[in-house]
C-alpha cells in the first residue's frame, strides 16, 4: 500500500523517470499508432519492431560500442529497409501482404538473432545491455534515455500536428490526396518514417514483439468510442499514457514483474472492454440492436398476418386461435408467445381466451405493413420490370424499412393504385 | 553424432512447419500463424505448471487449444466487433503474449522457461535432452522422436485431409456448395498448426517458427504453379535450409535457428530474383522483349495499315 502511494505522489527520482518515460512513449506511439491503423496497416509496426534487430547488431558490430546515436541510426535504416522490401515483395510477385510481412519479419529478425548470438559469444564485454531491445527494460529508464525518448515524442507529435491534414487524407482517401496533387509517396514516406522512429524507441520500453500493441492496440480501442479523427487521437494517446502509467505501477509494486508485459496487458485490457461495451460500435450494444430489431420485425410481421387472416374473412377484427396463425406462417414458437404478450401491453392486440385478435391501433399497423408490402411489389413490376412471382421476398424485407417519406413518395408516384400485381386490394 | 541430430530434429520440424506454411500462404493467412505462434506461450506455460515438464501431452492439449482461441478471438473481433483484420491479429496475440510473459515471471520458480529461449529457442541442447528407458538404455534426444512424431502427424492430416484442405483453399465457395465444413478445415488446420508450434517451440522459439512456415514455402510458391510440387519443394528447401544453415552457425558461432531461418531468407531471395516463372529479373527481360516486339508491330500498323 505504501508502495502504491509512493509511486503515485512521485516521491522518488527514479520512479519519476521510468514514468515519464513510459507515458511518452505510449502516447507518442498511440498518436503514429493511429494513422498506421486507419491505413489498415497495422502490422507493419509488427514488421519493423522486428526488422530493427539487425541494424543495432550491425551498428554494434561497425562502431564496436554501444553509443545509441549509432544504434538508433543502423535500427532506423533496418527497420526502415523492412517497409520498403515489404512494399516491393507484394507489388513485384504474387505474394500477398500477409506473407510478406510474416517472411521479412521472421527473416530479419533471425538474421539479428544470429549477429546477437555471435556478438555474444565473441567475448565483447560491452555488449552486454543489447538483450535490452529484445524484451524492452522500462522499469530501468534513466535520465540519458528520457531525454532521448522527450526528443522523439516531440518530433512524433509535431509532425502529426504540422501534417495533420495530409496525414489525415492519405489515412482515408490516398487516390484522393492523389487528385488534388498532395505528394502522396513523400507523404506515406513521412508517415513510415514517424511509425519507424516510434518502433526504435518504443521498443526499448516494451521489446521486440510487444511493440505492435503498443502502436496499433489504443487506436483500436478509441475507434470503437468515436468517428472523430481528433478524438480518436487524444483518446488513443490518453489510454496509452494510462497503460504507461499502470503498468510501471505494478512493476515497481511488485518488483518481479516485467513492466513492458504489464503495460500491453493493461492497454489490451481496456481495448477488450471498449470491445464489448463501447456505445453503438461496442459488440453487446450491437447485439442489444440486433435483437431490438428482431423484436419489431416479428411483431409487425404477426400484425400483419392477424390483418390478412381478417382481410380474408372479411372481418379484421375477428379472432384467431395461435394455431391458425402459425398455419398462415411459421412463427417459431419460442418468440412467438412473448412477442404477442408485448404486442399486448402495448395494446395492439386483444386476447379472449385463447384467441387473438387485433385493437383499432393494431389495425392500423397491420394495415400499413400490407400496404407497404404491396405498394412496392407494384412498384418492383411497374418500373423495374420484374416479374410478379419474383416480387414477395424482396417486399418482406422493405416493408420493415419504409419511412413515412417514403410511404408518401411511393403513393404519389403509383398514384394511389387500387391493386397489386397479384390482383389483391391494397388496403388505404 | 550431435551434428547430424540437430540437423536431423531441424530438418523434421522445418518440414512439418513448411507443409503446413504452404497451406498458411495459400489461404493469406500466414500472419494468422505468426499470431498462433506467439500466442500459445501462455498456453504452454499452464500446461507445464499442470504438467510440471515440458515435453508432455499436456502441453500439445494446451497449446493447441489457445491456438485454437486465438484463431477463434481474431474471427470473433473482426465479424462481431467489425474491427479490421490486421487489427484483431495484432490486439489478439500482443495480448495473449503479454500474458504469458507475465506468468513466467509470476511462476519464475516453477517454470523452467525464460525468455529468450521463447524468442528464439536454443536447438543446440537437443543432443543433450536424452531420452533413457528405465532399463537404461540411451535411445538417443527425445526432440527427435518428437519432431518425427510431429511430422507423421502433419502427413497423416495432410494425406487424409488434402482434397478438402485443396478445395477449401482454392475455391471456398464450390467447396461450401457440395457440402464441405470450411470452419471445420480451417480449425483442424489451426490446430495442427498450433501443435507443431509448441512441439518446436523449444527448438526454435516463437519468432524463428513464423520462418520455418513461411519462407520456404514462399520460395517454392515463386517456382511453380502446382500445389503438389509446391509442396515437394518446400521439404526439399527445408532440409537445404536445415543443413546449411547449421554450418553457417559453427562457422560464425552463433544461434542455429537463426541461422537456419537465415538461409532460408537467401533461398527465398534467390527465387524472388532469378525464379524461371516469377522472378523479377525474368519478367524484366520478358516486358523488354514484348516492349521491343510491340513497338516494331504498331510501327509495322503505322505503316501499312492506315
Amino acid at each position: 500500500m505504501e508502495s502504491i502511494w509512493k509511486f503515485i505522489s512521485l516521491s522518488d527520482p527514479n520512479i519519476i523517470s521510468v514514468v515519464i518515460g513510459s507515458v511518452l512513449i505510449t502516447a507518442s506511439s498511440a498518436v503514429v499508432g493511429t494513422f498506421s491503423f486507419l491505413k489498415k496497416k497495422a502490422l507493419v509496426g509488427d514488421a519493423v519492431a522486428h526488422a530493427v534487430l539487425p541494424g543495432i547488431c550491425l551498428a554494434f558490430i561497425l562502431s564496436g560500442n554501444k553509443n545509441p546515436i549509432y544504434i538508433i541510426i543502423g535500427a532506423f535504416i533496418t527497420g526502415w529497409l523492412s517497409l520498403i522490401i515489404i512494399d516491393i515483395i507484394t507489388k513485384k510477385s504474387k505474394l500477398k501482404e500477409d506473407t510478406a510481412i510474416a517472411l521479412v519479419l521472421s527473416v530479419s529478425f533471425a538474421i539479428g538473432i544470429l549477429m546477437l548470438t555471435a556478438i555474444q559469444h565473441s567475448g565483447n564485454a560491452s555488449q552486454s545491455g543489447l538483450q535490452s531491445f529484445l524484451f524492452g527494460k522500462a522499469a530501468a529508464l534513466i535520465g540519458r534515455d528520457l531525454i532521448m525518448f522527450s526528443v522523439v515524442a516531440v518530433i512524433l507529435l509535431l509532425m502529426v500536428v504540422l501534417f495533420f491534414k495530409e496525414l489525415k487524407l492519405i489515412a482515408f482517401d490516398e487516390s484522393f490526396a492523389n487528385t488534388i496533387g498532395l505528394p502522396v509517396k513523400a507523404l506515406n514516406l513521412l508517415l513510415t518514417s514517424l511509425i519507424v522512429m516510434a518502433v526504435v524507441t518504443g521498443i526499448q520500453a516494451v521489446g521486440v514483439v510487444l511493440m505492435a500493441a503498443i502502436l496499433i492496440t489504443p487506436a483500436a480501442a478509441a475507434r470503437f468510442w468515436t468517428d472523430d479523427l481528433v478524438k480518436m487521437i487524444i483518446l488513443a494517446a490518453i489510454i496509452g499514457a494510462f497503460s504507461g502509467w499502470a503498468g510501471s505501477l505494478v512493476s515497481y509494486v511488485a518488483p518481479r514483474m516485467p513492466t513492458g508485459p504489464w503495460i500491453v496487458m493493461v492497454v489490451s485490457i481496456i481495448a477488450l472492454i471498449s470491445f464489448f461495451i463501447a456505445p453503438k460500435k461496442g459488440i453487446i450494444s450491437k447485439q442489444l440492436e440486433l435483437a431490438k430489431l428482431r423484436a419489431s420485425i416479428l411483431e409487425e410481421n404477426l400484425l400483419k398476418e392477424l390483418y390478412r387472416m381478417g382481410e380474408k374473412d372479411m372481418n379484421t377484427s375477428n379472432a384467431y386461435t395461435l394455431d391458425l396463425l402459425t398455419m398462415q406462417r411459421h412463427f417459431p414458437i419460442k418468440y412467438l408467445k412473448p412477442a404477442l404478450r408485448r404486442l399486448l401491453k402495448k395494446s395492439l392486440v386483444f386476447k379472449e381466451g385463447n384467441k387473438w385478435s387485433l385493437s383499432e391501433q393494431g389495425h392500423q399497423k397491420g394495415k400499413r405493413i400490407v400496404k407497404l408490402h404491396r405498394l412496392w411489389e407494384l412498384y418492383l413490376s411497374t418500373y423495374l420490370k420484374i416479374a410478379p412471382d419474383h416480387v414477395h421476398e424482396d417486399a418482406e424485407t422493405i416493408e420493415h424499412i419504409i419511412t413515412p417519406e417514403l410511404e408518401s413518395r411511393l403513393e404519389k408516384l403509383l398514384d394511389f393504385p387500387k391493386k397489386d400485381p397479384h390482383d389483391r386490394k391494397i388496403p388505404y | 553424432m550431435d551434428d547430424i541430430y540437430i540437423i536431423l530434429v531441424a530438418s523434421l520440424f522445418s518440414i512439418s512447419c513448411g507443409l503446413l506454411g504452404s497451406f498458411l500462404i495459400l489461404r493469406r493467412m500466414a500472419m494468422v500463424g505468426d499470431a498462433i505462434s506467439h500466442a500459445v506461450l501462455p498456453g504452454i506455460v499452464i500446461a507445464f505448471l499442470i504438467s510440471g515438464s515440458r515435453d508432455s501431452f499436456e502441453m500439445i492439449i494446451g497449446a493447441a487449444l489457445l491456438g485454437l482461441i486465438t484463431s477463434f478471438l481474431i474471427e470473433f473481433f473482426h465479424k462481431k466487433a467489425n474491427l479490421q483484420t490486421d487489427a484483431a491479429i495484432g490486439v489478439t496475440f500482443t495480448w495473449l503474449f503479454a500474458l504469458g510473459i507475465i506468468l513466467i515471471s509470476v511462476f519464475a520458480g516453477q517454470v523452467d522457461l525464460d525468455q529468450e529461449c521463447v524468442l528464439y529457442g536454443e536447438i543446440a541442447y537437443v543432443p543433450l535432452d536424452l531420452w533413457i528407458t528405465d532399463a537404461g538404455l540411451n535411445m538417443g534426444p527425445k526432440a527427435l522422436y518428437v519432431s518425427a512424431f510431429i511430422l507423421a502427424a502433419v502427413i497423416i492430416f495432410l494425406s487424409f485431409g488434402y482434397r478438402y484442405l485443396h478445395i477449401t483453399t482454392f475455391d471456398s465457395a464450390f467447396a461450401a456448395s457440395i457440402g464441405i465444413s470450411i470452419g471445420l478445415w480451417h480449425y483442424l488446420l489451426m490446430g495442427m498448426v498450433s501443435m507443431t508450434t509448441v512441439a518446436a517451440f523449444d527448438s526454435v522459439g516463437a519468432i524463428l517458427v513464423v520462418a520455418l512456415f513461411v519462407v520456404p514455402a514462399a520460395t517454392s510458391y515463386l517456382l511453380t504453379r502446382k500445389l503438389k510440387s509446391m509442396l515437394l519443394m518446400t521439404v526439399l528447401l527445408s532440409f537445404l535450409n536445415s543443413f546449411l544453415g547449421y554450418y553457417l552457425a559453427s562457422t560464425i558461432n552463433g544461434s542455429i535457428s537463426g541461422a537456419i531461418a537465415s538461409t532460408s531468407g537467401v533461398f527465398f531471395l534467390l527465387a524472388f530474383l532469378f525464379s524461371p516463372i516469377d522472378g523479377i529479373w525474368i519478367k524484366a527481360i520478358k516486358r523488354n522483349f514484348d516492349k521491343s516486339k510491340n513497338t516494331s508491330k504498331t510501327k509495322f500498323n503505322k505503316i501499312f495499315k492506315e
